[in-house]
């Protein structure tokens, strides 16, 4: 597996999108401090980038990967090699040059910039953390998708739904039902419909560290006290790591079954 | 030449004659605050030397000047009243006063001034108190320059710090006030000046008036206050130059003006409250060249507020600008600053082009259900609050910045 994790790591590396990607942060990450000034206001403008762009990225490359290297992946399926390491070193490969090129290319500005003397390395690490988490819980997604299609515009077409679901309209049904039941109590519910999307999770985890936190006061403390606190951390990690870990599991159990 | 010396003659004469110096300490004649000011004639000069004094109802009913050396503790046991003024030119200076009684039915301070003028109280320092300074029914006098720092926790069995009721023409200069109830409080105190005080951490509100007319606030800091500052049904006050931060918590206000009317909030700060300003009912009211930076809602419009104008104010970082809850608009905003604004300036004259609008959708469906915040920021909310700022529906359609500024204002 390690091998093949490799092979697809450097293949990648190679490869013109990451170079474009990590580009691509590492303007952002400049043009947002030079225009900025002020590195938690950075932090911010880089949150919304982030929760919005890394999934849409993850899933999509995934899918082109998956789709482009198909011919090769016949011809190492053709090899005494197990299936699952096949599709996990490919899987690993791609999330984590994703990431790298996610934490290198938004670290240099900022560590060029003074990050280090600042106070915002914990948000920021946070945002790199929670940024690597959502590279690494897409792309499984997009993996899993390309391994149930054949066709690749279906495929493709899937993988954009994924994104404006979770992204979108999870958002929009959420708040819907938030304000047709608003005579209920909601905190609960709220809190629990935020755990179960990702993306959700991960920006009210960024949230609650920018000081927002003033804001969250006012619904009762149930936010702060759940996210604020460690162990309201800890159960947020779990269920990014939960949605890592369940997605690569279909991919294992997907692969050793499919038909090529 | 002669008549100075004459007049000087006279001057040392009086002084010597009437103005004596009574000196407590522990092991003098007098060692006793009580004794030296049933001693003392009128316009006496009482000075404590450093020492422990356990004593309670001292009561001062001569103009006398009470001079505290090196900071006298006066303990006062949790008996009761420490020091109560009730004759008029009062000087108390310089002590170090601890141990208030606690009571339900009492409201015990540290130094009472009641019925009188012309005093001064300054340079103290209390703790372990229920109510601090007390000014009752007294006009003309100061209070300057003392320490307040109490170890208050319940809202119930706590004091606050300086409290005027039915006073006139007081004022009230740096001040340093911690841990008590109410930092400051004012009650019926019209025309008082309320001056580079520091009001912090106290259980709930670092300043509260109420019914108190024509007074002036300038240059205090208010913050980490539990509920931070409430003013209510007060007329013709003037705030200038304050800062209000870091009130923090479900209920708590940079501002909370509650029928507030013709009132002046010029030259303020107010950062990271969860809410900047929150207004009820209040009417007239000029808003310019305050900072609002950083706070949940800078300024929340409860309803029945009308004629109020905000002008060349800076918002900044905001997660929220303006909060309303009604769909009428009879308020003014012209001229501010506000970072999210996204127009342009083709003219090039720093101001921008197209309208703003401080509302925004979600501030509104917040207002509604407030579990909703736990959708701040995401991409949904700011698709909706997009097609609400081209095609207004649910927020008041007139409720705009004509002319934002593109730069943030300085004055």
């Amino acid at each position: 597996m390690l091998k093949i994790l490799k092979y697809s790591f450097y293949d990648l590396m190679r490869s013109r999108w990451s170079y474009v990607y990590f580009a691509f942060y590492l303007l952002l990450g400049v043009v947002l401090l030079f225009l900025n000034n002020d590195l938690s206001k950075a932090v911010i403008t880089l949150m919304n980038v982030i929760i919005v762009l890394v999934p849409l990225i993850g899933t999509i490359f995934g899918v082109m990967y998956y789709y482009n290297s198909r011919e090769f992946t016949e011809l190492l399926l053709a090899q005494p090699l197990k299936r699952s390491s096949i599709f996990l070193g490919q899987y690993l490969g791609v999330a984590l040059s994703l990431s790298m090129s996610l934490i290198l290319g938004l670290g240099i500005p900022f560590v060029f910039y003074g990050l280090f003397q600042s106070s915002a390395i914990w948000d920021f690490s946070l945002l790199l953390i929670t940024g690597t988490f959502l590279t690494l819980i897409f792309t499984a997604l997009a993996f899993n998708i390309a391994l149930s299609n054949e066709n690749k515009i279906k495929g493709f077409g899937y993988a954009i739904l994924l994104w404006l679901l979770l992204a979108v309209i999870y958002d929009g049904l959420f708040l819907m039902s938030l304000i047709m039941f608003e005579d209920y109590p909601l905190d609960k519910v709220s809190l629990v419909g935020t755990m179960l999307n990702p993306i959700d999770l991960s920006r009210t985890l960024i949230l609650l560290k920018l000081d927002i936190s003033a804001l969250l006061g006012y619904t009762g403390a149930v936010f702060k006290e759940f996210f604020g606190t460690n162990f309201g951390l800890i159960i947020s990690f779990i269920m990014l790591t939960a949605w890592v870990i369940l997605p690569v599991f279909r991919i294992v159990f997907k692969s050793k079954r499919k038909d090529f | 030449m002669n008549k100075l010396f004459v007049f000087l003659a006279v001057i040392f004469l009086a002084q010597t004659n009437y103005a004596q110096n009574i000196e407590v300490c522990n092991t003098c004649t007098v060692s006793t605050l009580k004794d030296a000011i049933a001693q003392a004639k009128d316009f006496d000069t009482i000075t404590v030397k450093k020492g422990t004094y356990k004593e309670h109802n001292v009561i001062v009913d001569k103009p006398l000047t009470i001079i505290g050396e090196d900071y006298p503790v006066i303990d006062g046991e949790f008996k009761g009243e420490i020091i109560t003024v009730i004759s008029d030119n009062v000087t108390v200076d310089g002590l170090f006063i601890i141990n208030v009684g606690n009571s339900y039915t009492t409201d015990y301070a540290a130094i009472r001034v009641r019925n009188s003028k012309d005093f001064l109280i300054q340079n103290l320092v209390l703790e372990k108190l229920f109510f601090g300074i007390y000014i009752e029914k007294s006009r003309d006098g100061k209070v300057f320059h003392n320490k307040i720092i109490g170890d208050a926790v319940e809202e119930y069995n706590s004091g606050n710090g300086i409290q005027l009721w039915y006073s006139k023409n007081v004022e009230i200069e740096h001040n340093f006030i911690q841990h008590v109830r109410d930092g400051i409080y004012l009650e019926f105190s019209d025309f008082c000046t309320i001056k580079n005080n520091v009001s912090s951490l106290n259980v709930r509100y670092g300043l509260h008036f109420m019914f108190s007319n024509d007074d002036i606030y300038q240059d205090n800091e208010f913050s980490d206050n539990g509920a931070g500052v409430a003013v209510m049904f007060s007329k013709r006050i003037k705030m200038y130059d304050n800062i209000f931060k870091e009130n923090w918590g479900t209920a708590s206000y940079g501002v909370l003006l509650k029928e507030i009317n013709d009132a002046e909030i010029t030259g303020n700060i107010f950062e990271e409250n969860t809410i900047g300003i929150n207004i009820e009912g209040s009417n007239r009211i000029i808003y310019k060249n305050n900072d609002f930076i950083s706070n949940g809602w800078a300024i929340k419009v409860r309803g029945a507020c009308y004629t109020n104008s905000f002008l060349e104010n800076n918002f900044l970082y905001n997660s929220f600008d303006i909060a309303y809850n009604s769909k009428v608009n009879d308020n003014v905003f012209d001229r501010n600053y506000w970072s999210n604004y996204t127009g342009y300036d083709l003219d090039k004259n720093g101001i921008g082009d197209v309208p703003y609008r401080p509302v925004k959708l979600f501030s509104y469906i917040v207002n509604r259900t407030p579990e909703t915040i736990i959708l701040l920021r995401s991409l949904f909310i700011d698709i909706i609050d997009f097609s609400e700022k081209v095609s207004p529906v649910f927020t008041p359609d007139n409720l705009m910045d004509n002319n934002p500024k593109m730069k943030k204002i300085a004055w």
